[in-house]
């Protein structure tokens, strides 16, 4: 048996699919860790990739990955260091290929293993557990999935750290998943590393809060921090977060030296109540975490300590999500400049309602926002704002309609009002807006049973 | 007595789950966080995103975190893709929770 180490060093390369390139490569680049984990996979990315693999069979994953791998492998090869990633989306088989012919191409043919974890897929097997009594109620409306049946375009079970930890015995070197919890893939290399057992809840859950608080990437690390924000140093160098993990279940959080942010208990903190619903019960496929046992403590500059975590069984549930058609939106913008900026906005939107009452449309939903004055704070905005003064209003109206036809006639309706509607107004540049299709999502609780992890670790 | 906003004492991150969003507000200072505990209660919250949210308003203490985590229902216009919101994420709910005043001792 191999000695288990002292600590294990986790970086955070990607908080989303979409976030800053140039992040793994530092982080892999600019000082010692033994893991790199990635996060690609939000509520609705698994329909985006899955129609995308409707059109080409070949297709389903994040396929920036690819040219990242190719960047970063030969300094991830020679520093052995492992990654984990839910790249994979709803063909992991498919990215893991992809990696094993860019590793192939670096020369690293025999020197290099990948773990592919698969079975959280449901779509084919989704009529089958419903003939078996499985409703998948929603977890919001109580109604039953077959309600929407027949508009179905992803399922997926989110599977945790266990399949990826099997991965990492199996020698994997990067490990490539479908819907695998975005905390399972900083804790499975804890599990792995330090030897936890499936019942070790307080570890379990540390490892989770680990997760958590490195998923979002620099969103811990100085990145959308409230507190102090202009003083917080050289966030164009920011530097990604780094669990340095102890087999106790402690661990610090920190970044490389020289790296731009900050990692305070603030910043943490902020990153640990972020998306959380009841803090007593972090509900996770591996335990349920407790975040009012976390303790927090400033170690040192760019140093946040966290102990104390406890951890209860996991619950017989996995959550599984379900991407849905729901109809069409658009949204059209104009901006209207002072004098009368907002008032001439608001006449606007008058305006507007009444053309598309005239026509007949019907709409499930009709939003109007004014940009500049009420958008992101609503009328909490209104009320304290000068709104007769305000320089420019932007006028942005959205409309949602099960009806596509309605949602075509109004994106027709924004451009006339530039010449037959109130004055000074300008920023109509981008054209007509496009009806966009709407995929909803469906959260809901399969036994645990039903699903059943593969795991495959191939040489390349 | 003195008249305060939540942004002189606490800060705050708030992010959704499907058509909720969710605010940590933070307290500034350890001292602070009684402060938040006995007046920023459910029932406040509610009445501050009255013609915002159109579902309750759930509060969570985090006593060792110096914080409250508070679940805004029917905030997001459906949430994620379905919503026309600018804000479909619930991203700023976090400094409009700011804006709330209370009234403290000087």
């Amino acid at each position: 048996m191999k000695a288990r180490p002292a600590t294990v060093r986790i970086a955070a390369g990607q908080g989303f699919w979409g976030d800053w390139l140039e992040a793994p490569y530092r982080q892999v680049t600019g000082g010692p860790v033994d893991y790199l984990m990635m996060d690609y996979l939000a509520e609705v990315t698994m329909s985006i990739l899955q129609k995308q693999k409707s059109r080409d069979p070949s297709l389903g994953y994040a396929r920036d990955f690819i040219p990242l791998m190719e960047r970063i492998l030969p300094t991830v090869a020679q520093r052995g260091i492992k990654i984990t990633a839910n790249a994979g989306g709803v063909n992991p088989q498919a990215c893991a290929q992809a990696v094993a012919e860019v590793a192939r191409r670096l020369r690293l043919g025999g020197k290099l293993r990948i773990g592919v974890v698969t079975g959280d897929d449901l779509l084919g097997r989704l009529d089958g557990l419903l003939a078996r009594g499985h409703e998948l109620r929603n977890l919001d409306t109580g109604r039953p999935l077959s309600d929407v049946r027949d508009r179905v375009l992803s399922a997926n079970a989110y599977l945790g750290a266990w399949p990826v930890v099997d991965a990492l015995r199996g020698g994997a070197d990067v490990v490539v998943t479908g819907r695998v919890t975005d905390t399972g893939l900083t804790l499975a290399p804890l599990i792995h590393a330090f030897g936890w057992r499936p019942d070790a809840w307080d570890l379990l859950a540390a490892g989770t809060v680990a997760g958590h608080t490195i998923e979002c990437g620099a969103q811990c690390s100085g990145g959308n921090c409230l507190v102090d924000w202009e003083r917080i140093p050289d966030l164009a160098n920011v530097g990604y977060p780094i669990v340095d993990a102890a087999p106790d279940g402690t661990f610090e959080i920190v970044k490389h030296p020289g790296s731009g942010g900050r990692i305070s208990v603030a910043g943490v903190t902020e990153q640990l109540v972020y998306e959380m619903g009841n803090p007593v019960e972090y509900i996770t496929p591996d335990c349920v975490a407790d975040f009012t046992t976390i303790r927090l403590e400033q170690r040192g500059k760019d140093r946040v300590r966290v102990s104390g975590v406890k951890g209860r069984p996991a619950t017989d549930k996995l959550k599984v999500s379900v991407a849905y058609f729901y109809g069409y939106k658009a949204v059209g913008t104009l901006v209207y400049a002072w004098p009368d900026a907002y008032k001439k906005a608001q006449a606007a939107d008058r305006i507007l309602r009444q053309r598309l009452a005239d026509l007949g449309l019907k709409f499930e939903a009709v939003l109007t926002e004014f940009v500049g004055a009420d958008a992101t704070h609503g009328p909490l905005a209104r009320a304290a704002a000068r709104l007769d003064e305000l320089p420019e209003v932007q006028l942005r109206i959205g409309v949602r309609s099960p009806d596509k036809p309605a949602v075509e006639r109004f994106t027709r309706e924004i451009a006339p009002l530039i010449l037959n509607g109130p004055p000074s107004v300008t920023g109509f540049a981008g054209g007509r807006p496009k009806p966009e299709e709407v995929v909803a999502y469906w959260p809901a609780l399969l036994d645990k049973r039903m699903v059943e992890p593969c795991v495959e670790v191939v040489e390349v | 007595m003195k008249r305060i906003r939540l942004l002189d004492i606490a800060h705050a991150r708030s992010g959704d789950k499907g058509d909720t969003a969710n605010v940590g507000l933070i307290a500034l200072k350890p001292e602070y966080y009684p402060i938040l505990v006995k007046h920023v209660t459910a029932a406040r919250v509610a009445r501050h995103f009255k013609g915002m949210i159109s579902g309750p308003v759930e509060r969570y203490e985090l006593p060792n975190l110096h914080a409250l985590n508070f679940l805004l229902h029917g905030a997001l216009d459906g949430g994620g893709t379905i919503s026309l919101k600018t804000d479909a994420q619930g991203k700023v709910f976090s400094t409009a929770l700011l804006r709330l005043e209370v009234v403290v001792p000087r």
